[in-house]
């Protein structure tokens, strides 16, 4: 089978745990109680399935993100923005020493719909992979029900900001976001908006802070503010990033609350380079050559800023713009 | 149901993380403290304390009345810690910012148009500063404030002094 045929989606019969198998190009997929198979012409990985689940729940919500989704240290998928890599041993080192790793590249619609199926087949009505450990039940077991609600949510996108004029909506209980539990304590007050007649829809202001105290999952970037291409995407964060996210450009991070863990390797090997420990007001820009994953003790606030241009990747891929921000 | 407690900083506390370095050079992470750089700005100085390009992020020590700027596009000021009253004026003349303005310009005095309103934050509110318009901030205390915007006149970058090394 090649690339751009559309294969089948899954087989028909579910195998004896209830779960059906899927493939996509010479890479197949098949999960039993506690873990997710895949198979490449070269070699076979596994992963515990519900850690295979939040990644791929959020591989698929972003859209292949930006740069490379690693699910583990082997399985992963590179964005080219229309096309996506599907690797197994590309961005681990020793993988690629022995010769044992595999890329195939998909048309984006392809894969996606792919993922989608074994998201929606593989998880169950007791797992929702978007929310932390604490506040989910069990991705285990055999087929059991599905999660539809929970895997298809509404990826919030402002188009000008959150709280502005038929844009994205502010978050209140009466909408669905009652206040997390690990945020009881933060102030829900609005800003005091006092328009003059005329300017009501020019004078716009929202608590972002109380905003995120309502966002009922974890670890999900989305745009709050855009100023052209730079966009404000804060999440709330609590246990482990599902991903080890590659970068193909600069990105930044503001801690707004609390504190995350930040382990930093090579993008290419996998090679430890830094740990970053980012407490309350504290800036810190993830450079382009790096991969990065998060650890969160108690639920916290990131506004993880992205610079959106088309045309970065490339310019940093060949070398035409440094892969730090600044110079100093 | 056990009771969490929510950290934020402020200009009179903070606590300050770091860049621990396997293989690296801590440089490379421009790792700064936005409470920490306020609390050595004077008023109303625009420290850019993230860059991507021509974006920046800037954290402005609100205190006292700053000059009115308007911005060539929209901007968004997040009140990171104290109590800031932003005013916002419709131009009369939009074209005292000249097309293609990154960031913002400063006018001199109070320019001429017409109040659009008023709007008084506190920590974690976020405001549009809507392109067309012009804004002025005001603390009776000192404050800070992040601004989302395009490096322009103004942008101050003293990446030596305020980062990690
Ligand atoms: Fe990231």
């Amino acid at each position: 089978m090649t690339a751009h045929t559309l294969p089948e989606i899954g087989t028909i019969e579910p195998n004896q745990h209830g779960y059906r198998s899927f493939s996509l190009g010479k890479f197949a997929f098949a999960r039993d109680e506690y873990f997710a198979y895949i198979q490449w012409p070269k070699g076979h990985h596994l992963m515990p399935v519900d850690a295979f689940l939040r990644a791929l729940q959020r591989d698929i919500a972003w859209g292949f993100f930006y740069g490379t989704v690693n699910f583990d240290a082997v399985i992963g998928t590179l964005n080219h923005y229309g096309t996506v890599d599907l690797f197994a041993g590309r961005y681990n080192a020793h993988y690629r020493k022995a010769g044992l790793d595999y890329v195939e590249t998909f048309k984006t619609p392809l894969i996606q719909r792919v993922f989608e199926a074994m998201l929606d087949d593989w998880t169950n009505a007791t797992f929702d992979p978007f929310a932390s450990p604490a506040e989910t039940g069990s991705a285990f077991g055999p087929k059991n029900g599905h999660n539809k609600e929970a895997i298809t949510r509404h990826r919030v996108t402002a188009r000008r900001m959150v709280g502005a004029p038929g844009d994205e909506p502010r978050r209140a209980d009466d909408n669905g976001f009652p206040v997390n539990r690990g945020f009881v304590d933060v102030p829900q007050d609005e800003p005091d908006v006092k328009p003059e007649p005329g300017f009501e829809d020019e004078v716009v202001a929202f608590n972002l802070l109380a905003y995120l105290s309502r966002s009922d999952v974890t670890w999900n970037p989305s745009v709050v503010s855009v100023c052209k291409n730079s966009l404000y995407c804060p999440t709330t964060e609590e246990y482990i990033l599902p991903i080890i996210h590659g970068n193909d450009r600069v990105e930044w991070f503001v801690q707004l609350s609390d504190e995350i863990h930040w382990e930093v390797e090579d993008r290419e090997t996998g090679a430890a380079r830094a740990r970053v420990t980012m407490k309350p007001g504290d800036v810190a820009a993830m450079p382009a050559d790096i991969r990065h994953r998060g650890f969160a003790p108690k639920r916290s606030m990131l506004l993880v800023w992205e610079n959106a241009s088309p045309e970065l990747p490339a310019l940093i891929s060949q070398g035409k713009l440094p892969t730090n921000p600044v110079q100093f | 149901m056990r009771q969490y407690f929510t950290r934020f900083g402020s200009l009179e506390r903070y606590e300050k993380g770091g860049v621990e370095v396997i293989n690296d050079d801590p440089k490379n992470y421009v790792f700064s403290n936005i409470f920490e750089v306020a609390s050595k700005s004077k008023p109303y100085e625009k420290v850019a304390v993230g860059k991507n390009l021509e974006y920046v992020i800037e954290a402005i020590r609100a205190e006292g009345t700053s000059e009115w700027r308007a911005p060539g596009h929209d901007e968004f000021a997040l009140v990171m810690d104290g109590e800031v009253e932003i005013r916002l004026m419709k131009l009369d003349n939009p074209s005292v910012v000249p097309p293609g303005t990154q960031g913002s310009i400063a006018l001199k005095g109070t320019p001429a148009g017409r109040k659009m309103g008023v709007v008084r934050t506190r920590r974690g509110h976020m405001t549009l500063l809507p392109v067309g318009a012009a804004y002025q901030f005001h603390a009776n205390r000192p404050g800070v404030v992040l601004l989302q915007t395009i490096a322009g006149n103004g942008t101050i970058e003293r990446w030596g002094d305020i980062c990690q090394k």
